[in-house]
């Protein structure tokens, strides 16, 4: 699951020292068959780019009569009315980002953590099994996690967490950890996409520690550094940008999660101070509209909203990579 | 830092490097806890709900007991299935691309598109499927389902053929140049299938990720309460059954859901090892 990510960690920098310098050229020359084959390969390269191109497209077309409609207004109003066929979606946009950051709050020191672990302190017999454990929450499909979220997570949340926070540690003062504790929440989103979004995070950050230069390390240690100093002052800066881009993946993960959001968030119109009271992301209000949705313009307001989407995860996603790749470059050189 | 090699480590850094280092076996022992707990109660839950009839029976009413998933599995296996037919084919054609011209321009771009395309929201893939094959045709499909998973195959295909065919030693390609072989046949007979078991990685953990997706087939293959095979006709998926047995008020439903988490994860458990098991073989193999 986790290995597509870290090719993109790796991948530019691996140069395999008995490659052949010819490797280009052959490539080029040769008869008919030769020709044929690489443009077959170069096709299917195409394919890439050209599907990203029309999923671009079609989206946007999708979206276009409600963004027509509404323009800027779409994503400052909180207005969702099938029935006059008035459409904001500013509590999906606000849901998702605090869903989000919920989750990497909560995520990217336990990542970090277990990165930190897995790469300098872990004895070698415990590397492979819990490097292995955490790679699988990156296995378990969304709806399971769902699942899980409704009849386990939000129980013991709504019975032990919620009351907890709000009363004996007395943040129900605060708006952030007031009123009723239902259940089904953004806190209750944003722990789920957590543990969602973990394994993601400590692969790229353990890719890039790894990829620290012993010699950093090691110089670190012999001018007196304790192990923890050597990290903090050697490794980890050699790797921000790195992690920084594991963290901004994660990001992209947690914006675009739908089901297990969807069944754990609890789906309402409204944008709440408190982490106790539900919301809406904007995948959830995708995924639990659309088989309802009527009229057209109903419809493309979803799909505008799908438009939206699109959009910031494909800038962040984009920052990340090029986060990763400079890191990757800069060891490599 | 004035550290000489005599320098004794002040009791306060003493301090702090043992509260961090435990601090990361904290964090270690925390991220496992979830999911031993997830696959505690998969365990606890889905055993005691599984039964030979949720393998060969049709869903019933919430108030009739027995019934399966039966369709909803079959389901699966034809959705995916034809995902792969869609996604293996571009992914491993690009990923060769991608390891032969890893320099040219296009390349660049692809590679960086490839991992901007793993990143898309599943949801929107099912938006892409549905206004392109749903909307025109004029009703749900299997084959709008296995369009939008197939999409999401190919970036991670791509990646790791590239990253597999990369380590096949270049001796193997150049030998077999050198008794005459064409470029085109070298890659075909020669890397290809030195490099196959590690694509085949590549493959199967590309399945075992469009395998419990939900979200693009809700705006896809809909669902279906009956036996389907055809890819023309909306058909039932585990993680859609899943998914509307989970938020259904239904006792029995919500025991039926948890079987059917059971063996989705089954089966995507067993398609990640098999996927690891291929690693090691073909790691074996490139080492020889």
């Amino acid at each position: 699951m986790v290995d597509e990510v870290r090719a993109g960690a790796s991948g530019e920098t691996e140069r395999t020292p008995t490659e052949s310098p010819r490797g280009r050229v052959g490539i080029h020359g040769g008869g008919v068959g030769d020709r044929v084959y690489s443009s077959v390969i170069t096709l299917f390269a195409l394919a890439v780019p050209v599907l990203l191109l029309v999923i671009f497209a079609v989206v946007t077309m999708a979206a276009w009569p409600a963004l027509r409609t509404f323009g800027w207004g779409f994503i400052t109003s909180s207005d969702w009315d099938p029935v006059n066929n008035r459409f904001g979606a500013a509590p999906a946009l606000y849901g998702t980002l605090v869903s989000s950051l919920l989750a990497l709050i909560l995520a990217t020191p336990l990542a970090l953590g277990v990165a930190i672990f897995l790469t300098e302190f872990a004895p070698a017999w415990l590397r492979r099994p819990v490097a292995f454990l955490v790679d699988l929450l990156a296995a378990i499909p969304s709806v399971v996690y769902g699942l899980w979220g409704i009849f386990v997570l939000v129980p013991i949340l709504r019975s032990y967490v919620m009351p907890f926070l709000r009363d004996t540690l007395h943040l129900g003062s605060t708006p952030f950890f007031s009123g009723p504790a239902y259940g089904p929440s953004m806190l209750a989103a944003g722990v789920i996409l957590a543990i969602m979004i973990l394994p993601y995070i400590s692969a790229v950050s353990r890719e890039v520690l790894m990829a620290v230069p012993r010699s950093q390390r090691e110089a670190a240690l012999a001018l007196g550094a304790t192990r923890w100093e050597m990290l903090w002052g050697a490794a980890i800066p050699f790797a921000r940008s790195g992690i920084a881009g594991g963290v901004i993946l994660g990001l992209g993960r947690a914006l675009g999660e739908t089901m297990a959001v969807t069944m754990v968030i609890g789906n309402r119109q409204e944008i709440a101070a408190s982490l106790f009271a539900p919301g809406y992301t904007m995948a959830s209000l995708i995924a639990n509209q659309f088989t309802e949705a009527t009229g057209d313009l109903n419809l493309s307001a979803l799909m505008a909203v799908g438009f939206v989407l699109f959009i910031v995860t494909l800038v962040v996603n984009a920052a990340a990579r090029w986060l990763v790749w400079q890191t990757s470059r800069e060891v490599g050189v | 830092m004035s550290a000489t090699l005599t320098t004794r480590v002040s009791p306060r850094r003493r301090f702090v490097n043992a509260l961090m280092l435990s601090l990361t076996w904290v964090a270690a022992l925390v991220a496992t806890l979830p999911l031993l707990f997830v696959l505690f109660y998969l365990l606890q839950k889905g055993v005691t709900s599984i039964s030979w009839a949720f393998f060969t029976q049709l869903p019933r009413p919430p108030s009739v007991p027995g019934g399966g998933m039966a369709n909803a599995i079959v389901g699966t296996v034809v959705v995916v299935g034809g995902a792969s037919v869609i996604g293996v084919p571009v992914g491993i054609g690009a990923g060769i691309y991608l390891a032969e011209r890893k320099g040219a321009p296009l390349a660049v771009v692809v590679r960086f598109l490839a991992d901007v395309l793993n990143g898309l929201p599943s949801i929107v893939m099912g938006i892409f499927a549905w206004e392109l094959v749903v909307v025109p045709m004029g009703h749900f499909s299997a084959l709008s389902g296995a369009l939008a998973l197939g999409a999401m195959m190919i970036p991670t295909v791509t990646r790791t053929t590239e990253e597999m065919v990369r380590v096949v030693p270049s001796t193997l390609r150049e030998a077999a140049l050198a008794l005459g072989y064409t470029r085109w046949r070298t890659s075909l007979r020669i890397v290809l299938p030195t490099a196959l078991a590690g694509i085949l990685t590549g493959v199967l953990v590309a399945l075992a990720r469009v395998a419990g997706e939900t979200a693009p087939l809700l705006f896809t293959v809909l669902g279906n309460p009956y036996w389907s095979l055809s890819l023309n006709q909306p058909i039932s998926a585990l993680p859609l059954q899943i998914f509307s047995y989970a938020i259904s008020p239904y006792d029995d439903w919500h025991a039926q859901a948890w079987a059917g988490s059971l063996v989705l994860i089954a089966m995507v458990l067993v398609i990640s090892l098999l996927a690891r098991a291929a690693t090691r073989s073909g790691f074996a193999r490139a080492s020889e």
